[in-house]
């Protein structure tokens, strides 16, 4: 994609700057701004259906309006009481998390190795790490299910965890960024005194900030929504997580919709909320990711 | 010892200790099981009882099976109407998008939004929408502009469509994102001068916007034909009381191989469905790279 990289790169500054300036708001203008509109508010009914049927009692989900009668949070109660859910959550979180910091240290690490280091077999690895992006993950879960099943990581933290804790798309990403860095910045630091490790953290890591957050992101997001292989490794009700859980709570729920929807809420609203507040900052990343990955 | 080194040897030195980790979990993590599946998929090896040397039965079994070529075939009608289904729709919602100023930001935070969700929540989500009288939102609004009922997911035609609905209404935020980097891209002097020309605007789209996007459409056709070759949490989360159904009609590959392995522990086939599937990703990403990348 090195040519699309080059075409964007001048651009993902200027995206974030509102639109194209234009003169006067012609007829045409507002018809469009309409159509786009209605389609934007199209795009987030699902999402709005959901969270205003999470809020309303059984008998009023046959009912089309969006705002509840008696808006009510009975659903939630429910949901989260017998704790489950609350487990699920905890669960997703605990196992995004260390698999982001996992990714950041090893991916940048790698991506600066390879980028800044003279060393005999330096492109025969990079070139082996990038190979690893055509191999489908669903191609390897069965020999992984059958390594957790010999070491005894079914049904655990470290078995969900285990595939991702490094990613070929990270440490690529980081390497492009990496190139960035002027050298003089590192030799530097060497004759300063200071070591390898040092350089790296202390100098070439808060250089690209802006990435390391970009693919903060990206891992983040991956690691809360899998599905396939969290389904596949864990076996035990309190070892799911939060889309594992959400599963198995919809068949349970049956037609008691409210209550799936409450569900699908928990495991949305989260990221949901994340992405208002980090708006800018999170489009910036996906498409620095989107585009140099 | 490590003081009497050159500065090129410590780099050297450096170099592999920053790496050793990292390799060792490429070697055991993705390069032994790839090996390990194509291994296996000459296996005959149902996880209790021996493994046992197949040569190529499990290909062979696969070729004769009539439910491989029903699910080969889904897996290709989600490729061929949700890529260019979500390409064209999102280029225009891009194309339109970036000449608007007025609310701009919070116009694309609607489109974007679907891309935070999870695949999981938001497959019961539209599993509700489907459902019929008087649950389901899409047979309510039907019911009450007097058309008939849909049976959308019990429908043999429709169920798969259904499915893939929520799947390219999830992907559009991130293809429009990508769309409008790559428009803004363009050099704005390149409109001025096709203006100046007297060129009409729908010329101006065919002959100067979409090849100077190429490399974008490129990025993002390979990138969604993947992701709609592999598509699993949709389906199984849509369909969970028969999941692929009714009658395999939405069963895709990444489904059939779970089910082989998991439900069926029958090992040998599954993982030479995985090898089929790894060979799919293949050669559809190479087709799409040499057509759009040579006219």
């Amino acid at each position: 994609m090195g040519s699309a990289v080059a075409q964007i790169r001048a651009s993902s500054k200027t995206l974030l700057a509102s639109g194209r300036p234009r003169t006067s708001a012609s007829t045409g203008q507002v018809i469009r701004w309409l159509i786009l509109f209605i389609g934007g508010v199209l795009m987030v009914m699902p999402i709005a259906y959901m969270i205003s049927t999470s809020l309303k009692w059984p008998h009023e989900i046959y009912n089309l309006a969006l705002v509840p009668n008696e808006p009510h949070l009975e659903n939630y109660t429910y949901v989260l009481e017998d704790g489950r859910f609350y487990g699920w959550f905890v669960n997703s979180l605990v196992i995004a998390t260390i698999t982001t910091i996992s990714n950041i240290l090893f991916d940048s690490l790698v991506g600066y190795t390879l980028c800044k280091f003279r060393f005999p077999g330096r492109y025969i690895v990079f070139i082996a790490i990038l190979s690893t992006l055509m191999i489908p993950t669903e191609m390897l879960v069965i020999p992984w299910y059958l390594m957790s099943q010999a070491f005894g990581w079914l049904d655990s933290y470290w078995g969900i965890m285990f595939p991702g804790l490094m990613t070929a798309f990270g440490t690529f990403l980081m390497k492009q960024f990496f190139e960035t860095v002027p050298d003089d910045f590192i030799e530097a630091a060497r004759i300063d005194g200071l070591n390898e490790l040092a350089i790296w953290w202390t100098v070439a890591m808060p250089l690209v900030r802006p990435a390391l957050a970009a693919l903060a992101i990206f891992v983040f997001l991956g690691n809360w929504t899998a599905f396939i292989w969290p389904l596949i490794v864990t076996n035990s009700v309190d070892m799911y997580t939060l889309p594992v859980g959400l599963s198995s709570f919809g068949d349970e729920a049956d037609v008691q919709w409210e209550l799936i929807m409450t569900g699908a809420a928990i495991s949305t609203i989260p990221t949901l909320v994340v992405f208002l507040i980090f708006q800018r900052f999170i489009i910036r990343g996906v498409v620095m990711a989107g585009l140099k990955g | 010892m490590y003081h009497r080194l050159s500065i090129r040897q410590k780099q050297i030195v450096w170099a592999w200790a920053f790496l050793a980790v990292p390799i060792a979990f490429y070697v055991v993590i993705r390069f032994y099981p790839t090996a390990n599946a194509m291994a296996i998929s000459f296996q005959n090896w149902n996880l209790l009882g021996d493994r046992t040397w197949a040569g190529w039965a499990n290909y062979a079994k696969l070729w004769n099976d009539p439910v491989f070529w029903k699910v080969f075939r889904n897996t290709f009608v989600y490729l061929l109407i949700g890529t260019p289904v979500s390409l064209v729709i999102s280029f225009a919602i891009a194309y339109h998008l970036d000449r608007l100023r007025f609310m701009h930001g919070f116009l694309r935070m609607l489109y974007f939004l679907p891309f935070m969700t999870t695949a999981v929540a938001m497959a019961w989500v539209w599993r509700w929408f489907y459902q019929p009288v008087p649950i389901g939102l899409f047979n309510n609004v039907l019911a009450t502009a007097g058309i008939p009922q849909v049976e959308f997911l019990r429908s043999t035609t429709l169920a798969l469509p259904a499915i893939l609905a929520p799947a390219v209404w999830a992907g559009l935020g991130f293809q429009i994102i990508i769309f409008m980097a790559g428009l803004r891209a363009i050099p704005r002097s390149y409109y001025e001068a096709a203006r100046i020309d007297g060129v009409s605007n729908w010329t101006i789209l065919w002959e100067i916007t979409l090849p100077l996007l190429k490399p974008t459409i490129v990025f993002i056709v390979v990138f969604s034909s993947i992701g709609f070759l592999r598509i699993f949490d949709h389906v199984f989360n849509m369909t969970t009381n028969d999941p692929g159904g009714p009658l395999n009609a939405t069963k895709p590959l990444v489904l059939m191989i779970y089910q082989s392995a998991f439900t069926d522990f029958n090992m040998g086939y599954a993982a030479a469905q995985t090898v089929v599937l790894f060979l799919i990703l293949l050669i559809v990403s190479l087709v799409q790279l040499r057509i759009l990348r040579d006219n």
